[in-house]
């Protein structure tokens, strides 16, 4: 039985109701139903296995790409359900950032940020391209450093700098919501702080939704947490008082470091 | 943020998604195309073929033209059968096979005690460059090398030369390639034990890399098998069996071109063909199965 | 130990024998040439007269390189759109699936097939073929050569290929999916341009392959000793015409059927190399 400690959210952006998520049969998130609230960082915490990755990619659907796993139940944005559209439209309203760096290799570092763009066939004309690639760029704190090396291939890149390109890339086309899987764990501790103070600003324009099983960054940056144990969802709610007041027993467990 | 609104706002999706299908329904088409002639092939061969696949067919000789014709003639099948093909096949591929395993086996794992050192790597690529020769042009060579001044005239041997030329380099790549995945520990292991290194290489690595080797080996020969060029130029053919690998031999694939050439064997291509095919495939299924046991 | 160095010295002695062969083979076949050489020069590969008659022997390898090269050519151009969907059928859109391993495990097949046998088929059906489809005289000639070369080419590029695109990393997929493409998209924008070398060493290596067949070709092609004129002509090719015209030939014939055959020693050898050092620059 999940916990919900907040009130009833006004205009979620992202609601869930029963969502369940299973590979070849076998559950991986059992009827999940949770609200997500507009700019806002909610991280979504749990050991390993519990079905926060797969959670998270349901919602751009990113299951579909793969045979053997099936969805049910409902899951909207903004209202609209997410499968009443096609998965290429949606996707245009959410953005994701991976676990491991991933620019294009065959491509630029400015090619890259507009990527979203050509990849969906939007034309632009060449002055737009360039507005869009610098406050894409200015808003992950990649700009300064990169500015003289658009027409480079982003490999040369560290790794940290390597995944604030792949947040501009996701931001470049102003998706209402950006979902992250762990972006910070294939990185140094520098390059980690640099881009946790980059989500806690990015909350004002854009809502972020964000899976980690560092705990202690889900208290540092999040608004509201999700805990997940084995598939379900345990507790939800502003991440506060789930930290100082967890109400069920396995959220305590897992807060206290019993398991991880 | 205007106008990332109305740059958003173009919507092309139905037309993304329609050139997605029809282009999977391109991919899908020319796929089934391109298999198409395997199955055609092999359905031919099959349909005309199967008739003449005797016993007979498989112990007796090739019958003379004559013999063709008359049973042509009378609406028979025609007697007779590729045995001296068979065996000719038989007695060059051990051949070949005599002379490329050892020098092919040693060199794989010479290749693979020594990764990185410059002899190592022009010697790979020369084996490399060797596979890519056209079997024809070994022909050429064995004809120049044997033919000319071993056998003083066309033979078995000088077939068979060109042969392990061809199956050289694969059992080469095969070889390295399967010590290669043996894991470092083992050979150190036996090394620590004090066993000298020609030890190693026959009690340790071979045995533990033969199923590799030998599907390196078995795919070499099936290569073989079908090769008609270079024993035009070498081996010439035989309508006896000759087991003399001094004198000229038969072979399946030399007599399928003979039976082509004359009006009165065509009968007899098919089902050669046919048992050349059934030869390769089973070599194939056999390598693949033992290839899949060591997975 | 003692054995260890003789263990070691027997295995370099082995590998040597590989250098050793790759010398000898250059070494015969450029003796063999030599009588051609000097009686011709450098005509002898722009020289497109071939007359064995005794006296006035003239040999030249023109109408045979303009062969094989076109040949070659027009079965890798054949081939391509064919090979190329296959191996984004097998490495891309059904990757995995039982249907793909079904057709990889034909696609091999169709390396598995002799060229004589390729020679037949190509004989009996597909000739008929060509004359139904009105291409002219009794269906031989570069085009139906070119047919069914590129049907055995198609699997060495298609397995390269393959391999190729299936390592091409799912995240970098993944990544574009997210931003909204669809698959096609994916595979134009992130696959091949990933894939582009390794695509590419596939097709030079099986345009190798193609330059010396033998049985297919000279089944089909027409056996003719002049410089083709058109698609539909019948013409020869270098390893046809060395297997036609070996019969007791000797003499100033045969080395020019060596030349011939060193000519297409060193074009294969040129291409593979070529095609092997794209591949190493992959890794």
């Amino acid at each position: 039985m999940t916990t919900n400690t907040i009130a009833e959210v006004k205009n979620p952006i992202l609601s869930l109701k029963d969502l369940s998520i299973a590979y070849d049969k076998n559950y991986a998130v059992k009827n999940v139903s949770v609200e997500i609230k507009k700019n806002t960082v909610t991280a979504i915490m749990g050991p390993s296995g519990c079905g926060k990755s797969t959670l998270l990619r349901a919602l751009n659907r990113m299951h579909e790409l793969y045979e053997n796993i099936t969805t049910e139940g409902e899951a909207l944005l903004n209202g609209k359900n997410i499968y009443e559209m096609p998965a290429i439209k949606l996707r245009r309203h959410m953005g994701m950032v991976f676990q491991r760096p991933n620019p294009f290799p065959t491509m630029s570092i400015y090619d890259n940020v507009i990527a979203g763009y050509k990849l969906n066939g939007i034309r632009t004309k060449k002055q737009e391209r360039d507005e869009i690639v610098e406050r894409s760029l200015r808003d992950v704190a990649l700009w300064d450093e990169v500015k003289d090396s658009l027409f480079k291939k982003g490999t040369f890149l560290s790794g940290g700098q390597q995944q604030r390109l792949c947040i501009a890339r996701a931001l470049a086309f102003s998706p209402e919501v950006i979902l992250m899987d762990e972006p910070t764990s294939a990185l140094d501790p520098i390059a980690t702080s640099k881009i946790e103070d980059l989500l806690v600003k990015l909350k004002e324009h854009y809502t972020i939704v964000l899976v980690t099983h560092n705990m202690s960054q889900a208290a540092r940056i999040s608004d509201y947490s999700l805990f997940m144990y084995l598939g379900e969802l345990v507790e939800y709610g502003k991440t506060k008082n789930m930290f100082t007041n967890p109400i069920d027993p396995r959220t305590e467990e897992y807060l206290t470091g019993k398991f991880g | 943020m205007e106008s990332i609104h109305t740059l958003k706002s173009q919507d092309h999706s139905s037309g993304r998604l329609l050139k997605d299908k029809l282009v999977l329904g391109g991919v899908i088409v020319l796929s089934l195309i391109t298999i198409s002639p395997i199955i055609l092939i092999i359905g031919k061969l099959v349909v005309e073929g199967y008739r003449q696949i005797s016993l007979d067919f498989l112990i007796k000789n090739t019958p003379d033209t004559f013999e063709a014709m008359t049973a042509v003639a009378n609406g028979e099948l025609i007697p007779g059968g590729i045995a001296n093909g068979i065996v000719g096949t038989l007695l060059m591929v051990v051949l070949a096979s005599v002379l490329a395993i050892p020098i092919g086996v040693l060199t794989g794992i010479y290749l693979y005690e020594n990764q990185g050192s410059l002899m190592a790597n022009l010697t790979r690529n020369i084996s490399d460059i060797l596979q890519g020769v056209p079997s024809i042009v070994l022909g050429l060579i064995s004809y120049l090398w044997v033919v000319k001044h071993i056998t003083m005239g066309f033979s078995a041997l000088a077939g068979s030369v060109s042969l392990s030329i061809m199956m050289l380099p694969m059992i080469v790549r095969s070889t390295e390639e399967t010590l290669k995945m043996i894991p470092e520990s083992l050979k150190e292991a036996a090394l620590a034990l004090g066993v000298p290194y020609h030890k190693v290489i026959l009690r340790v690595l071979i045995p533990t890399g033969f199923s590799g080797l030998l599907t390196g080996i078995l795919l070499g020969i099936s290569r073989i098998l079908g090769e008609t060029a270079p024993l035009m130029l070498t081996a010439l053919g035989s309508s006896m069996i000759n087991l003399d690998m001094t004198k000229p031999t038969s072979a399946i694939p030399l007599l399928i071109w003979e039976f082509y050439n004359d009006p009165n064997m065509i009968g007899l291509i098919w089902s050669s063909s046919l048992l050349l095919m059934a030869m390769i495939l089973i070599l194939n299924l056999v390598s693949k199965q033992i290839a899949a046991k060591r997975r | 130990m003692n054995s260890d160095k003789v263990t070691k010295g027997v295995l370099f002695s082995v590998s040597i024998l590989i250098l050793l062969l790759a010398a000898g083979m250059l070494y015969s076949l450029v003796g063999g040439s030599v009588p051609s050489f000097k009686a011709f020069g450098w005509q002898f590969i722009i020289s497109g007269e071939w007359d064995p008659t005794y006296g006035r022997e003239k040999y030249g390898a023109l109408p045979f390189i303009v062969g094989t090269l076109i040949t070659s050519f027009a079965a890798l151009l054949i081939s391509l759109p064919l090979s190329f969907s296959t191996s984004l059928f097998l490495g891309e859109y059904f990757r995995g699936t039982r249907v793909a391993r079904i057709l990889g495990i034909l696609v091999d097949l169709l390396a598995g097939i002799p060229s004589i046998v390729y020679g037949l088929w190509g004989f009996y059906v597909l000739r008929p073929l060509m004359i139904d489809l009105g291409f002219g005289g009794q269906g031989f000639g570069i085009f139906t050569a070119s047919l069914i070369l590129a049907i055995m080419i198609i699997p060495y590029a298609t397995s390269l290929s393959n391999e190729i695109i299936s390592m091409v990393p799912n995240d970098l997929k993944e990544a574009a999916y997210s931003l909204g493409a669809t698959r096609l998209e994916v595979i134009t924008t992130v696959t091949i341009p990933a894939a582009r070398s390794g695509i590419v060493a596939g097709y030079i290596l099986s345009f190798g392959r193609a330059l010396g067949e033998t049985m297919a070709v000279t089944m089909l092609i027409g056996n003719t000793n002049q410089v083709p004129g058109s698609l539909f002509d019948t013409g020869n090719t270098m390893a046809s015409v060395i297997a036609n015209q070996f019969g007791e030939a000797d003499g100033l014939k045969l080395s020019s059927l060596i030349a011939i055959g060193l000519l297409l020693f060193l074009m294969t050898g040129v291409i593979n190399a070529i095609g092997k050092l794209i591949i190493k620059k992959m890794n």
